[in-house]
């Protein structure tokens, strides 16, 4: 349901081409679009080979940080005698994202090809795709996809008949944004409480099991089979403003925009162009007031700042903002910003692990004084507090979870300062909006 | 309205003690447990995946079924319930035939998430978020962006994602179902 839209002229159909297709869901399907040709490939070069067209490529993670992934793997320490793990992270729930579930929903054997060949890379036997509960569809399609490639043996003790083992299983999440977050994604692995743990020691060194270990994201792993069929030159051909940011990116949009949905475009793409003429532009009748453009952690953009920007790693930090995972969030000119940064902020309480007073406390009272200016019952000096405690939240805990609440009010309260003292000084929300109780 | 909350008298009854406690590993799904212990180097890290059994089989995870899973993965019973209470999926009583969860996170908020969660509340009977609807059909829960931001407001019955619910198609979205 829901998908696919007809790609956008302007679009890039790599990771998305086959969104929509019913038939590349299955192992033949995938296999006649292309499929496994790339894990063959690399089952017959060495780690260090792979790693070096990825780091060519100019490959960055697409979960959020934009880690150059090639360097990412390089850190796991050949021949140590440990047992290496894969994480996958497909615990997409940063609010405005929704790219690894229309990957994993359409292309599961993309994602299969994917980390097997990232395992392998790295050196280790074992890789677990983790996926949050509340997917229950691309549940399915990947463990129906592990299913099929385990009979066909593409993976497993003798992968593609190569004498190689690459085991690959799906784990399932039981409901928590935190475990979205590398070591607390682990540690739910392990059957704990998803609390993030202090680093270092980094993942490289004990991660899952206390072993090495690498994470990646669903898209980030898709995007491999790609660069060793095609070659790095073709990857970073893709690029249109800084060398740092190549390839094409999904791009979830949502909130108030004439056509939602994930869309493709090259890094460097013009956000203007993006938002008016790839998603059609506003609703009918209404004009966009603001934008967080890569899921609702990154500081939230002006429509001035959104429309100078090209959309690439640094093109957002150039405007004010991030990349980030790519989640799109537009807000048009009916709605209050106190309100929704009051939401976001309810959102981060709600999902605070609470390990750390400055989160487990912050994001609590900053979403009640957000709630109380949303009523019309706040002060001027609320606005100090908020931008004292988002002080506080900043860089101070195990996580960035108490960084992220921070990011939108502190944006919010700089960029929309006047709808904060019109809710204050008319002591009501002048758009009519109110606050959940 | 005319929904009961869980702990308030009139469902306290449903889920206290059970004298006659039948395992839920047994048989089949025993097996099936044994079968997930392969995937990983440590008991421990069965142990959502055998709590998502115990729901499966179960409908909801009891302080029994809490103690059956720890003696399996030698684990203490506070240590489970640790872990239970830390996720959001695990129920720790019955719900309705039907839980829905309903996103209401800001992606969704701003196409009208409100007024969705409001038209379910109204038309399953359950009145009040958490309750359950006095014919035990219904259990209506607000939940944390659910993924699915493009297609607004993406509620979740029980296993199913449903795209695109809003106040006016809610009564026909519940209307199919058996």
């Amino acid at each position: 349901m829901g998908y696919p839209h007809k790609p956008h002229p302007r679009e890039t159909p790599i990771l998305s081409r086959h969104f929509g297709d019913a038939e590349a869901r299955t192992l033949d399907g995938w296999k006649k679009r292309g499929g496994y040709r790339a894990l063959e490939k690399a089952l017959g070069m060495t780690p260090e080979e792979i790693i070096n067209e990825i780091k060519e490529s100019g490959l960055r993670g697409r979960g959020g940080a934009g880690f150059p992934t090639g360097m990412k793997w390089s850190f796991m320490k050949h021949g140590d005698g440990k047992p290496h793990y894969l994480c996958v992270n497909a615990d997409e729930s940063e609010p405005g994202t929704f790219k690894d579930r229309e990957i994993m929903r359409w292309t599961p054997h993309a994602l299969v090809e994917g980390a097997a060949i990232g395992a392998y890379a790295i050196g280790a036997e074992t890789a677990y795709i983790y996926i949050r509960g509340e997917f229950t569809e691309p549940l399915r399609m990947m463990g129906a996809a592990v299913k099929e490639a385990y009979a066909a043996g593409v993976i497993g003790r003798n992968a593609m008949g190569t004498g190689k083992r690459v085991d690959v299983y799906v784990h399932k999440g039981a409901g928590a944004y935190i475990c979205g977050e590398e070591t607390a994604l682990m540690n739910s692995l392990e059957g704990k409480r998803g609390n993030p743990r202090p680093k270092p020691p980094f993942p490289a060194v004990a991660g899952l099991f206390a072993m090495p270990t690498t994470i990646n994201n669903v898209e980030t792993l898709t995007a491999v089979p790609h660069i060793l069929n095609e070659g790095p030159a073709w990857y970073k051909a893709m690029s249109h403003s800084s060398p740092k940011s190549t390839g094409s990116k999904l791009f979830s949009v949502c909130g108030n925009i004439a056509r939602p949905g994930n869309y493709e475009v090259e890094m460097g793409f013009p956000f203007k162009d993006f938002l008016y003429d790839v998603c059609g532009g506003p609703p009918p009748g209404r004009r966009f007031k603001a934008v967080i453009p890569g899921g609702s952690s990154v500081p939230i953009q002006t429509m001035e700042e959104a429309e100078a920007t090209l959309m690439d790693y640094e093109g957002f930090i150039a405007q004010g903002s991030m990349l980030g995972s790519g989640g799109v969030i537009v807000f048009d000119d009916s709605q209050c910003m106190v309100k929704q940064i009051a939401r976001l902020a309810r959102f981060y309480a709600h999902e605070s692990c609470a390990q750390c007073t400055q989160c487990r406390e912050g994001t609590a009272w900053t979403t009640r004084i957000l709630e109380r200016i949303e009523r019309g019952q706040g002060t001027m000096e609320d606005l100090d507090t908020l931008l004292s405690l988002s002080k506080q939240m900043t860089g101070t805990t195990i996580c960035v979870l108490s960084d992220s609440c921070a990011t939108p009010i502190v944006s919010g309260i700089s960029k929309f300062r006047d709808e904060f003292e019109a809710h204050i000084t008319g002591k009501r929300c002048p758009m009519g909006a109110t606050a959940a109780a | 309205m005319g929904g009961t909350r869980p702990g308030s008298d009139a469902s306290h009854a449903v889920h206290t003690s059970d004298a006659h406690y039948e395992p839920v590993f047994a048989g089949e799904v025993e097996r099936e447990l044994e079968e997930l212990l392969t995937h990983y180097p440590t008991k421990m890290a069965a142990l959502l995946p055998a709590l998502w059994i115990v729901q499966r089989e179960r409908g909801w995870v009891s302080e029994e079924a809490m103690a059956e899973v720890a003696e399996r993965l030698v684990l203490t019973p506070a240590y489970v319930k640790g872990v239970v209470t830390f996720y959001t999926m695990y129920h720790q009583h019955p719900v309705g035939k039907y839980f829905i969860q309903v996103c209401t996170t800001s992606p969704c908020g701003v196409c009208g998430a409100e007024d969705t969660l409001r038209a379910l509340l109204e038309h399953t009977g359950c009145g009040e978020l958490g309750a359950t609807s006095a014919d035990g059909r219904f259990t209506v829960v607000e939940a944390e962006c659910l993924g699915a931001c493009g297609f607004a407001t993406p509620i979740m019955i029980n296993e199913e994602f449903v795209e695109s619910v809003n106040k006016d198609n809610v009564t026909d979205i519940l209307s199919r179902l058996p």
